[in-house]
């Protein structure tokens, strides 16, 4: 990608622009930069701030204290790499290397942007504009990196967007709730009307005393018909409590498992929507605890904790209403204990926060390593690992169980100490009650409504405090589902995209590099791939043939340069339209749990039955399918029918061949199976070829001999092109690769076994034993 | 060892190996085989390609002047700074942007995601910052209070 260079740099920092000022300062006129970086890196590789800057008259570099510089001269270039994290750019003549400077990638792209704007100085402007896209043309102004389609924001140099998360995290949550408005206000509503109801009993415990049972301690005989009424009253409230309580936990805990069940639903959409970069950075086991566990635990926090919270909080409030209604004196004394709780109850909290996520992170370990072990079982079990696999097993829990041990520690002293302040808090009521009824302030009923009430009450400030937890709890896993649901994904859709016509399958890459963390995986591919013609990508391992085939799946986007499909850039298309003109061969055919009939139309659900036999077909899978007891019913994939390799890989070649894409890859279809299966996989292979653009990638050269022309990949860059012929008469890097290819095959044919050529080395080999016995035998003694 | 080949530095700065055969591989670099575990226990000199055209055991058995053009070599291209302190954190959820000091100085990074920091052997632990770079706490338990404390919120 050739970012168009902006005619002004944006304008420096105060700190340098004073120091460029100085009188020492070679720059004549700190105004007419270029470029500038301000370097992070000192020649030692120590985190040290310095300037490097280009103008008209030529290069300067300041670290504040000296000033270089180096007059503008067409035999110098700018050589710019990087290494681990660590970029270089060297200034250079044809035979010296005048000067490195070192920095950290954060200030790449302005290094791109002084280097480029060196180039133009000092070869004018020779260079060739390449054909711009709309894509080139949005690339952030400040550090030059594209960005994504439509949007503002740029992602590599606006980096801190992100609010901290806490308990604030579940407010994200109403975004979820919004829907459920009706039904949420009328749950308030009823607990308003349940909490209010179970408050009236206390209330009628003070006439009921006062009326009935003290004038019957002081001579009078009870009145039947008053206590009736009082009993029958207290009995009708606790009966609409009931009511009222029962319809408010019903509906509410049907909003909160609908809340859950949507929590659920769009993160997994999220999740799928992602590119393959984040999954290639997450572990399976943690992805499935964050979407299993962590939304049923926001789900039960909500329909359980969270109405508990706010049923207490409304009861709270109207108790102390009530309380301060009837004596404000003993009010004040009765919520003396409240503000000391609350006090404890905020300390603890963060304890216990902190406390939880370690224990989520600690159990997704203790997952993970299930994750590990379970998929790779015949390993350890060939290894006789299992103690081993064991022992870390152990020891994560262990380590899960002495974190479980210190929260716990908090905890547990947190609950008695609020019982023992509910207790302290009831003596003070009955001591200053009994001298309030002695001094005949308050009646003996007014009393024991008090001691009713916040009976409830602190029983209440204890339930109170558990929330806490509670809260702490799903505001960790709230915040690991936001993470997944705030991860934008790499791979945007475009806002408005056109459909997408008929497809000619004609692929150009222009410029096309990817860098994958630190490390630039690929640089500078230019491509162009007719309608209908066959490339085949060779490379050792690693040169990236198959990042090459996922920047064109666009499985991530390209980092530079553009991929465009009939000479359109595919980022301006929809994903999915996209990848519907793809068919995608992989080495190791997945194959999900269905039968086989479902597996061959999974990229076309609405295939009929016809269809699908003559996909098989054409693929040679219709035979064994048929020989399969159940036909194109059988169940595959994990717990149904196993099928060899070669099998797997026809019923996923039928799938490719039943959707017609115009575009197909084949990531090393044929390399997992023998020979012969591989024969059979190449014919099925050629039906599916025919007509189509196609991408192959395969080890085996003598796959590729149909291909039209082969791309010879090395260390991210094609090295060479051509068909077979031609690349084997220029005698390049594919002709070293085939002749290996092809002793090493003659060696296979001629040694016959795997154990040929262990006998050679033997004699060297019990040497080496007897070594080894012997220092074994040192150490020990 | 015999001595069979010889390492020279050219003008323009790269490192030369010429092999027993007088062979000249322009631009090798050494690399360690352990560069955490083990630094001074294999080093390798790649060429260009990727292949390697010596190999050293031990540090200890590389002639003297080589040594120096090696650590030279090395020094240049082996960066990770070893985290001393852990000063301040912007937040305990990532990203995070920490104020740390290595011993390369002082400088701030900023932690993607709780998975980049990595525990590669008994308390050893790798942390990649989001540009890239390979930041390493050589042992976690040997840190100060305060930045042990500040780590343990991430991990």
């Amino acid at each position: 990608m050739k970012p168009e260079i902006l005619p002004f740099a944006p304008s420096l920092p105060s700190y340098w622009q004073s120091i460029l000022q100085g009188e020492k300062s070679p720059v004549r006129s700190p105004d007419a930069l270029l470029a500038w970086v301000e370097l992070d890196l000192d020649a030692d590789l120590r985190f040290e701030k310095s300037l490097l800057l280009l103008s008209q008259d030529g290069l300067f570099w300041t670290d504040g204290k000296q000033f270089q510089s180096w007059p503008i001269d067409q035999g110098q270039y700018l050589v710019h790499g990087d290494h681990a994290g660590v970029g270089h750019l060297r200034l250079e003549t044809a035979d010296s290397l005048l000067r490195a400077w070192y920095f950290t990638l954060a200030v790449n792209p302005q290094i791109l942007r002084l280097q480029s704007s060196f180039k133009q100085l000092t070869r004018g402007e020779e260079q060739s504009k390449g054909e711009s896209s709309e894509y080139d043309k949005q690339v952030c102004p400040v550090c030059l990196s594209p960005k994504s389609a439509n949007s503002d924001a740029c992602p590599t140099c606006d980096p801190e967007d992100d609010t901290p998360p806490s308990t604030w995290t579940l407010f994200k949550l109403w975004r979820f709730a919004k829907p459920y408005k009706k039904q949420l206000a009328l749950g308030f509503v009823l607990t308003l009307l349940s909490t209010g109801a179970t408050l009236i009993p206390p209330y009628l415990t003070m006439p009921l005393m006062d009326h009935v049972l003290i004038p019957y301690e002081k001579g009078n005989p009870i009145d039947f018909h008053l206590a009736s009424m009082y009993l029958l009253a207290l009995f009708g409230a606790a009966i609409v409590a009931w009511g009222l309580g029962w319809w408010k936990t019903y509906l509410l805990a049907l909003v909160s498992e609908r809340i859950g069940a949507d929590l659920r639903n769009t993160t997994f959409e999220h999740l799928l929507k992602l590119s393959l970069e984040y999954f290639g950075g997450k572990r399976t086991g943690d992805l499935i605890a964050r979407i299993g566990a962590e939304t049923d635990r926001i789900c039960v926090f909500l329909s359980l904790y969270a109405l508990d919270f706010v049923t207490d909080v409304l009861m709270i409030t109207m108790t102390a209403a009530i309380l301060v209604s009837i004596d404000p004196l003993l009010a004040l004394v009765t919520l003396a204990p409240l503000p000391f709780i609350v006090w404890m109850i905020h300390v603890v909290r963060d304890r216990l926060r902190f406390g939880f996520e370690k224990i989520d992170r600690i159990w997704s370990e203790v997952t993970n390593i299930l994750a590990d072990t379970i998929p790779g079982i015949r390993v350890v079990k060939a290894f006789a690992q299992e103690d081993r696999e064991l022992k870390r097993f152990v020891d994560s829990n262990k380590h899960n169980l002495q974190i479980n041990d210190r929260v716990n520690r908090v905890w547990g002293l947190f609950s008695p100490t609020v019982t023992l302040l509910t207790e302290t808090g009831l003596l003070v009521v009955w001591g200053f009650g009994i001298w309030q009824v002695a001094h005949q302030k308050v009646t003996v009923g007014v009393l024991i409504a008090f001691l009713a009430y916040i009976g409830r009450f602190y029983i209440r400030l204890d339930s109170m405090s558990r929330i806490v937890s509670h809260t702490q709890k799903a505001a960790a896993g709230a915040k690991r589902i936001f993470d997944i649901l705030d991860h934008v994904s790499s791979v945007p859709e475009p806002i408005n995209p056109a459909p997408l016509g008929p497809v000619q399958g004609r692929l150009s890459l222009r410029g096309v590099g990817f860098r994958y963390g630190n490390r630039a995986v690929t640089k500078g591919i230019n491509l162009d791939i007719a309608p209908g013609e066959m490339i085949g990508l060779v490379g050792h391992s690693g040169s990236g043939k198959s990042t090459l085939v996922n920047l064109i799946c666009r499985f991530y986007d390209v980092s530079s340069g553009s991929i465009s499909l009939d000479g359109r850039d595919i980022r301006s298309m929809r994903i999915a339209d996209y990848r519907k003109c793809i068919g995608l061969v992989l080495q190791e055919p997945f194959l999900f749990f269905g039968t086989i009939a479902e597996n061959i139309a999974y990229g076309k659900s609405d295939a009929t039955r016809e269809e699908i036999i003559e996909a098989a077909r054409a693929a040679h899978a219709h035979e064994f399918i048929l020989r399969l007891p159940l036909g194109y019913d059988s169940l595959v994939g994990e717990r149904g029918q196993s099928l060899s390799g070669g099998e797997r890989q026809r019923i996923s070649i039928a799938r490719a061949l039943l959707i017609n894409p115009s575009i197909l890859i084949l990531d090393e279809a044929t390399s997992s199976v023998d020979t012969t299966t591989e024969k059979e996989i190449q014919r099925a292979l050629d039906n599916l070829v025919k007509g189509r653009t196609t991408i192959a990638i395969a080890h085996r050269l003598s796959t590729l001999r149909k291909a039209d022309r082969l791309v010879v990949l090395d260390k991210g860059e094609i090295v060479e092109i051509g068909s077979h012929d031609q690349l084997m008469e220029s005698q390049g890097a594919y002709y070293a690769l085939y002749q290996a290819q092809l002793r090493h095959a003659a060696e296979l044919v001629e040694g016959g076994a795997i154990g040929e050529s262990l006998e050679d080395s033997q004699e060297e080999r019990r040497e080496e034993k007897l070594e080894v016995i012997a220092k074994n035998i040192g150490g020990g003694v | 060892m015999n001595k069979t080949h010889q390492l020279e530095r050219n003008a323009l700065g790269s490192l030369v190996f010429i092999d027993a055969k007088g062979e000249r591989h322009i631009g090798v670099h050494p690399v360690r085989a352990f560069p955490i575990t083990a630094p001074v226990a294999g080093i390798g000199i790649m060429n260009q390609s990727g292949k390697e055209v010596c190999w050293f055991p031990d540090v200890a058995l590389i002639p003297e002047a080589e040594l120096a053009l090696i650590e030279e070599e090395l020094a240049a291209r082996e960066f990770m700074p070893v985290i001393e302190r852990i000063t301040k954190v912007s937040t305990f959820a990532t990203p995070s942007i920490w104020d740390i000091e290595t011993d390369r100085g002082p400088t701030r990074i900023r932690l993607k995601g709780e998975e980049d920091i990595r525990r590669i052997a008994g308390n050893t632990l790798l942390i990649a910052d989001s540009n890239g770079l390979q930041f390493i706490i050589k042992d976690s338990t040997q840190l100060d209070k305060v930045s042990k404390k500040l780590l343990d919120r991430f991990r």
